[in-house]
């Protein structure tokens, strides 16, 4: 199986096909739908965001609350098409790819082509499956907003299907 | 009268509100081991070993099944002989939700207003639902939903003449519009008459039913093998990538309705659809 570390290029995504299986180790950012609309707000304002959004990854996750030991218990992906409405914005700041589950809209997928991204799928309902696969995980933002604040999480060789690859090609049409 | 403290009923809860969580139903994992064999496809056979990985990791690591822990619903099943003592029972339920997702570290998903959005930090509260039956026991189940496959549920009012080809064909498109987003394979539980708000329940209540437990019921067990067989012929599959599980189980529960409606409720479930019980 094809694997891509960090740090992520749009021209190294763009080797990457619809359908693909790969495997990603380095950072993620997690955020959800209430800091998805911080962020946004964020940007209208034209204010910094709590990080730079140029060729990072998004993984649409509220994880379990942070163990002891620092990690999460379960830490799957979200139901991705509830973010659909503020995810141009953040790919015109360079977001480079999004992780999440299901169908995205036709427009996020044009947004995507445009703007040479990926769109990756991760296993449903396997939260206690992926959460092994994460390293470490740092609370970076909206502390307030609990199980939907912005982490930055190290994974390690986590499985990934490529939903929509940067030439705009989704595995679900 | 049969006495019970209320903190016997807080203490059991939370403890159940963890079970649910880390404990795939055994009767799913049965669904899921069958799935396998039927499957052809490599990757669907690929994505339902992970789903079964999945099950073993949680069990044997004391995690949650999905970091949706859900919003509970808590059915109470009184027996009418009993006396509950030592303080309000709904404040002992709500109490074991919250020590139950304290101590079990899971997620809080609740939030005070669906428009003011403030999470409650406590997952609590829980949505109460309670029965009076003869006899002098209690009956807790533990019900904690998630929203992915909540939200893509649905009700219609049927008028009385309504074929079952018609309601067949309502819940297949359900199955259609969740599409890969809830994660499949789903679990169907159907709840058919009473009233608008009866239907939902009884929705509900349906996906409790073991799914290879047989309807006694012979037309509502014709109606699930014709809705079974024909969600499972959109060829969705595990996390929609295609396959021939789309569903691993659908049970209807009916009530008596009215002369002039046939309610039809829809509670999509995932393919962890938790829940717990036992006996006080």
């Amino acid at each position: 199986m094809k694997k891509i570390v960090s740090p992520i290029t749009k021209s190294g995504l763009s080797k990457l096909k619809c359908g693909e299986e790969v495997l990603f180790t380095g950072t993620v950012y997690t955020a959800r739908d209430a800091a998805h609309k911080k962020l946004t707000e964020l940007i209208a304002k034209g204010k910094k965001t709590p990080f730079d959004l140029k060729n990072t990854i998004i993984y649409y996750a509220g994880p379990t609350p942070q163990r002891p030991d620092g990690t999460f218990g379960s830490c799957g992906p979200t139901t991705a098409s509830r973010m659909d409405k503020f995810t141009p914005p953040l790919l015109a700041k360079g977001l480079a790819a999004m992780i999440g589950k299901g169908k995205r809209s036709v427009e996020v997928a044009g947004y995507i082509k445009k703007y040479g991204a990926v769109y990756f799928l991760a296993a449903g309902g396997a939260g206690a499956y992926l959460a092994k696969k994460i390293v470490s995980a740092t609370l970076l933002a909206f502390g307030e907003l609990g199980p939907e604040a912005i982490y930055r999480l190290k994974v390690e060789n986590f499985p990934l299907i490529v939903g929509i690859d940067s030439s705009g090609n989704d595995v679900y049409q | 009268m049969r006495k019970i403290d209320v903190t016997k009923v807080s203490d059991a809860i939370s403890r159940l509100c963890i079970k649910a969580n880390l404990n795939l139903r055994s009767d799913i994992e049965r669904a899921l081991r069958r799935a396998l064999k039927k499957e052809v496809k490599p990757l669907a056979k690929r994505i339902l070993r992970v789903l079964l990985e999945n099950a073993k990791i949680a069990e044997r690591d004391r995690r949650p099944l999905c970091q949706d822990t859900g919003i509970v619903s808590v059915y109470l099943r009184v027996g009418q002989n009993i006396q509950f003592v030592g303080g309000e029972l709904k404040k002992a339920v709500e109490r074991g939700v919250r020590k139950g997702y304290e101590k079990g570290i899971l997620r809080k998903s609740v939030v005070k207003s669906p428009l003011i959005r403030i999470n409650t930090s406590t997952n609590t509260p829980p949505v109460i639902y309670t029965d009076i039956v003869r006899g002098d026991r209690l009956k807790i189940t533990v019900v904690p939903k998630g929203f992915g496959s909540e939200n893509k549920s649905a009700i219609k009012m049927f008028g009385p003449t309504a074929t079952e080809k018609d309601i067949a064909s309502f819940i297949v498109d359900v199955v259609k519009k969740a599409g890969p987003d809830a994660c499949p394979p789903y679990i169907l539980g159907i709840g058919i008459g009473g009233t608008f708000d009866k239907a939902a329940s009884l929705a509900k209540k349906a996906l409790l039913v073991p799914l290879d437990r047989h309807n006694i019921k012979k037309h509502l067990r014709n109606l699930e093998k014709i809705i079974l067989k024909e969600a499972n012929a959109l060829g969705i599959g595990p996390l929609g990538l295609g396959g021939k599980t789309t569903c691993l189980g659908a049970n209807i529960l009916e009530y008596p309705t009215h002369i002039a409606g046939l309610p039809v409720a829809v509670n999509v479930g995932c393919h962890i659809t938790r829940n717990a019980s036992c006996i006080v």
